[in-house]
């Protein structure tokens, strides 16, 4: 890590003039004897929506992972709005409150309802008020499409109202910026649209978004820019419609015709 | 019967203290389980390692050797404790370690998912632990929890051998009297018996109702 350790005044020390929101430098990160990422350096711009394409086992579900730090880097700099990603800590738990992420598997609280797994960590980590917590859960709950299921349990609701669920737990932090790893993966195909809706109108309004997906019409209708990723690096990157019309690279082009030409 | 109706006073009396210990001692090592267990699965080395050394420990040293050692070592090391309280110190820090054990088996029913999620959103490792693994996980240890429980009950007999007067202990004593072993202590193992299906039967009922929907 860059910043020096034993400094709790570090990750604001480390603000940058840089208006990025998030700046990944020269990042490696290996499993191992296994090289996942490999020089992987990509700033995203406030409001900007950037989808990671690459086959699988390219590294774009460890690139999304790292910037919230569930992984940790081997060597590199990663920051987010300005601020270095510090060690594991009661810091880091604060700069994560501020990154929403959306896991494949939903990954809700099975033991809470829908509705306390959207309030609970805005009462816990922010210490918003319980009504006003359940307001803007509501809103949210409403806003995704199953304010009807705020009090059923995650196991009650289908796939796609499970990711919508997580979705609206992830916004009721307010946060900054958005990772999305790999979220209509684990969904029945009926099941994909309704969470890409939800993600598009997203984009709309201006969140930062980082997506790792499959799904190439969401990258083509809401990217801003399109990073291919494969064997850990950066391939290319461009606007979508450039990068599926005309990829640069050999290895984009042997991507794309295997997944458009079915 | 006329054994028991003339003995009934400290019989009673007995099978009150053979309660109080339990659920004293059941109540303490739910709550020094629980400790043991959340260190158990910390991050932190020498939390981890403290809880296994001591999990180690109760777990492979007879019960009745703990109670011995307490009620004789523990006044030489200038601790004056009257036999019960004595009794049911060393029963809490004993069957705890089978609780966390419990608790333990439990946490691995919470999916690693729900904890990156919990990291995500910002909670601190006490906020995963307490909001997130450890309620799950102690609901998916009622019944086994609930096991040792009976077994703690079942244990509180041995306090006889340190001279607590408890239901085993008067029987023993009115067996002194009457000579009818046979009769005495299948009575008493009936009242057993009782206390364990009670506390299986709570178990169950406490299972269903905070039973997660799956």
């Amino acid at each position: 890590m860059a910043h020096a350790p034993g400094t709790p005044t570090a990750s604001s020390a480390a603000r940058t003039a840089s208006t990025d929101m998030v700046v990944m430098t020269d990042v490696q990160k290996h499993f191992g004897e296994h090289h996942v990422l490999k020089d992987v350096s990509l700033s995203i711009a406030p409001q900007e929506v950037v989808v990671v394409v690459g086959p699988s086992g390219s590294g774009k579900s460890t690139l999304c992972r790292c910037i919230n730090r569930l992984e940790t880097i081997t060597s590199g700099d990663i920051r987010i709005d300005g601020v270095t990603l510090p060690q594991e800590g009661k810091a880091l738990a604060q700069l994560r409150a501020d990154v929403g992420m959306v896991f494949q598997s939903f990954n809700l609280f099975a033991h809470r309802t829908i509705l306390e797994n959207v309030t609970l960590a805005p009462i816990k980590v922010r210490g918003e008020k319980k009504k006003d917590a359940e307001k803007h859960g509501l809103e949210l709950l409403d806003r995704v499409g199953i304010a009807d299921k705020a009090d059923s349990f995650p196991a009650q609701l289908s796939g796609g109202q499970q990711q919508r669920a997580a979705i609206a737990r992830a916004l009721a932090m307010r946060p900054k910026v958005m990772l999305f790893d790999e979220p209509t993966s684990a969904l029945d195909p009926e099941m994909v649209t309704e969470v890409l809706d939800v993600m598009v109108s997203l984009a709309k309004e201006g969140m930062t978004m980082v997506v790792v997906t499959h799904e190439m019409g969401f990258a083509r209708r809401a990217a801003d820019r399109v990073v291919f990723m494969d064997d850990g690096r950066i391939v290319e990157q461009n606007t979508p419609a450039e990068f599926f019309d005309h990829p640069e690279s050999e290895r984009a082009r042997a991507f794309l015709s295997k997944i458009l030409t079915h | 019967m006329d054994i028991f109706v003339d003995s009934a006073g400290p019989l009673l009396a007995a099978l009150g203290t053979t309660v109080v210990m339990a659920v004293v001692a059941g109540i303490g090592s739910l709550i020094v389980g629980t400790l043991i267990a959340a260190a158990r699965i910390s991050p932190i080395p020498v939390l981890r390692g403290a809880a296994f050394a001591y999990v180690q420990f109760f777990v492979n040293v007879p019960l009745l050797v703990l109670l011995i050692l307490a009620v004789f070592a523990l006044p030489d090391a200038g601790i004056l404790m009257p036999l019960a309280p004595t009794t049911v110190v060393v029963l809490t820090l004993y069957e705890a370690a089978y609780v966390a054990e419990a608790i333990r088996s439990g946490v691995n029913t919470v999916g690693n998912g729900q904890i990156e999620a919990s990291r995500a959103l910002g909670f601190t490792l006490g906020q995963t632990l307490s909001l997130v693994v450890l309620p799950q996980s102690l609901r998916a240890a009622v019944q086994p929890i609930g096991n040792v429980m009976i077994a703690l009950t079942m244990n509180t007999a041995l306090a006889a051998a340190v001279g607590v007067v408890e239901l085993t202990s008067a029987a023993n004593k009115l067996n002194l009297v009457e000579a009818q072993p046979i009769l005495i202590f299948t009575a008493a193992g009936l009242v057993y018996m009782l206390l364990a299906l009670i506390i299986g039967l709570s178990a169950g009922r406490i299972e269903r109702k905070v039973a997660i929907v799956r």
